[in-house]
């Protein structure tokens, strides 16, 4: 129990470190940390299936993705853009009235139950190739031609137009 | 595999929507404080991120094993949007040699 609340709040720094430094490259770091406190999360949840997904896509391909576009626009601390600070302050003052409004929404749900796992056997591959395969097998394969139209778009979008260059 | 199982009995749901919320917030704060537009998707992400874990959550309080194949497919899509955010980042950069996203400004008509 008490490691969900270490965790929570290793999250939660390296969340705002993401956010608050002022250099990109240390920013995606911090994200890569913040990522991986999120699958100590899923483990504790015993969702095994998605710890494995979330560390391969988040840490591997979009972390990648983002160091690899950071360091080839060569971006770096001096020519990071900021807003000026009555604009951070004014964000700031604005997230934390949503952050009131969550949880003022919450404090009308009724004491919630601990979480406990009925049926720790639901996280495991076994289980939701199953439920994937069986009743989500059309949204799986529409999702298939959603990566494929990204990724024909993404070339689309980055390649150089010939006529133009 | 027992112990991490029981490690996780008694944290109450509502901390797990609380979490889930800080981090949205720290999102929604990182959105508004940056001018970088690489960093202000990573912003996005970590929004996803949150409502990704309280999906989980969710579902593993349940017993309903939806809930984490919904948290499948929204991985899915963040790896899309951001495939084709960066590669609308690395254009915009080509075109005014800068990410910040006050000079998309030029857009507006």
């Amino acid at each position: 129990m008490t490691v969900f609340y270490f965790v929570a709040i290793l999250s939660i720094i390296f969340a705002l470190m993401t956010i608050f430094s002022r250099n990109p490259v240390h920013s995606v770091l911090y994200l890569v940390i913040t990522f991986f406190t999120f699958t100590v999360h899923y483990v504790l949840l015993n969702a095994q299936f998605l710890a494995v997904v979330n560390f391969i896509v988040y840490l591997g391909a979009i972390m990648v993705l983002f160091l690899f576009v950071l360091m080839l626009l060569n971006l770096n601390k001096e020519t990071e853009p900021m807003k000026s600070n009555l604009v951070k302050i004014m964000a700031v003052v604005a997230g934390l009235c949503l952050l009131t409004t969550l949880i003022g929404s919450l404090q009308l749900v009724e004491a919630s139950n601990p979480v406990i796992l009925k049926n720790p056997e639901i996280g495991l591959v076994k289980h939701l190739g199953k439920v994937l395969f069986k009743e989500y097998l059309l949204p799986f394969e529409i999702s298939s031609i959603l990566l494929l139209t990204a990724m024909i778009g993404a070339v689309l979008l980055a390649k150089n137009d010939p006529k133009k260059a | 595999m027992e112990a991490i199982v029981n490690n996780i009995q008694g944290v109450p749901l509502n901390h797990y929507i609380l979490f889930s919320s800080i981090i949205f917030t720290i999102g929604v704060i990182g959105v508004m404080i940056r001018r970088n537009a690489i960093i202000i998707m990573m912003s996005i992400e970590l929004m996803l991120n949150s409502v990704n874990l309280l999906l989980a959550a969710f579902s593993a309080y349940r017993g309903d094993a939806s809930g984490q194949v919904f948290v499948f497919f929204i991985m899915a899509l963040a790896a899309a949007e951001v495939a084709v955010g960066l590669a609308i980042i690395v254009m915009v950069y080509r075109n005014t040699r800068s990410v910040d996203i006050n000079s998309l400004s030029r857009f507006r008509w």
